[in-house]
């Protein structure tokens, strides 16, 4: 999960046709396109497996389309919510769906909430290796302090305060990492 | 995003669990099906029936014709030909 290669440079291997560097790309964006389909649009374990699947077929086909490689995050998300929709809207002509599910269906909030988890990710694979790891264990992969403990070999009693220690070290690696704009910008 | 309180944090890294292992496998190994499924493609892009088959029931088609049961592949072609 280390980043060291910006998403340009990935991008940029990708399409002089590096495999390892795509292997790298779907690693780097594929919790955040599960997470849009499953979180944002609902779909089902199903209809998520069949979107994954295309936006990556997609992605690939298409790399050399994409005008600003940096810009692979937005064009990924787009392309999922894209895709997403089109599901939703295939099942709801088998099974109509209700005002709800519609009114659900890729929230703006949920979706916003996502773009900032990734930016949080991203900084977590920046920061060292044992609070990567130890964070990715306990809050993403919702595993206990005796399977982190047994995992990476710590006692179980330790594993509280690292969690903490390297929440904080995240915090100020994020806050340092995004100092407000001079006045003078504007976005 | 501007504030980044522990809570939020950890509310922000638990909102990512990773997708299922073989799914993102299937995805990572799309380059080394490609060559595979172009030879498919090709091969139903020139003829009509074989591309019927693979519509209808898309992995009997393949098996029938002795094509090597990839998963990757297959996921593929579904996308490709909207196969059930």
């Amino acid at each position: 999960m280390a980043q060291t290669l910006s998403d340009s440079e990935l991008v940029a291997r990708c399409r002089s046709g590096d495999q390892q560097a795509w292997a790298e790309l779907v690693d780097r964006f594929s919790r955040y396109v599960y997470a849009i389909s499953v979180q944002a649009f609902r779909l089902s374990d199903a209809d998520a497996e069949d979107v994954f699947q295309e936006v990556f077929a997609r992605a690939y086909e298409h790399l050399d389309g994409l005008r600003d490689d940096a810009a692979v995050r937005p064009w990924l998300a787009q392309l999922t919510r894209r895709l997403c929709i089109d599901r939703l809207r295939a099942t709801s002509r088998e099974r109509p769906a209700t005002d709800e599910d519609l009114e659900l269906a890729g929230s703006e909030e949920t979706l916003t909430m996502l773009e900032d988890a990734l930016t949080v990710h991203e900084a977590l694979a920046a920061t060292p290796e044992h609070c990567r790891e130890i964070l990715d264990r306990f809050f993403a992969r919702d595993e206990s302090y005796r399977t982190i403990g047994e995992a990476l070999d710590l006692p179980a009693g330790t594993i509280a305060s690292r969690i903490s220690r390297c929440l904080g070290r995240l915090r100020e690696f994020l806050e340092g990492r995004t100092q407000p704009d001079p006045p003078s910008s504007s976005r | 995003m501007t504030a980044f309180d522990e809570e939020r944090l950890a509310r922000l890294i638990r909102a990512l669990p990773p997708a299922p292992e073989a799914w993102v496998r299937a995805a990572q190994e799309l380059p080394l099906a490609k060559a595979g499924l172009d030879e498919i493609v090709a091969r139903a892009e020139a003829d009509a029936h074989f591309k019927a088959r693979l519509v209808a029931d898309l992995e009997s088609a393949l098996e029938a014709e002795g094509y090597e049961r990839d998963p990757a592949v297959i996921k593929a072609l579904k996308v490709r030909f909207k196969s059930k």
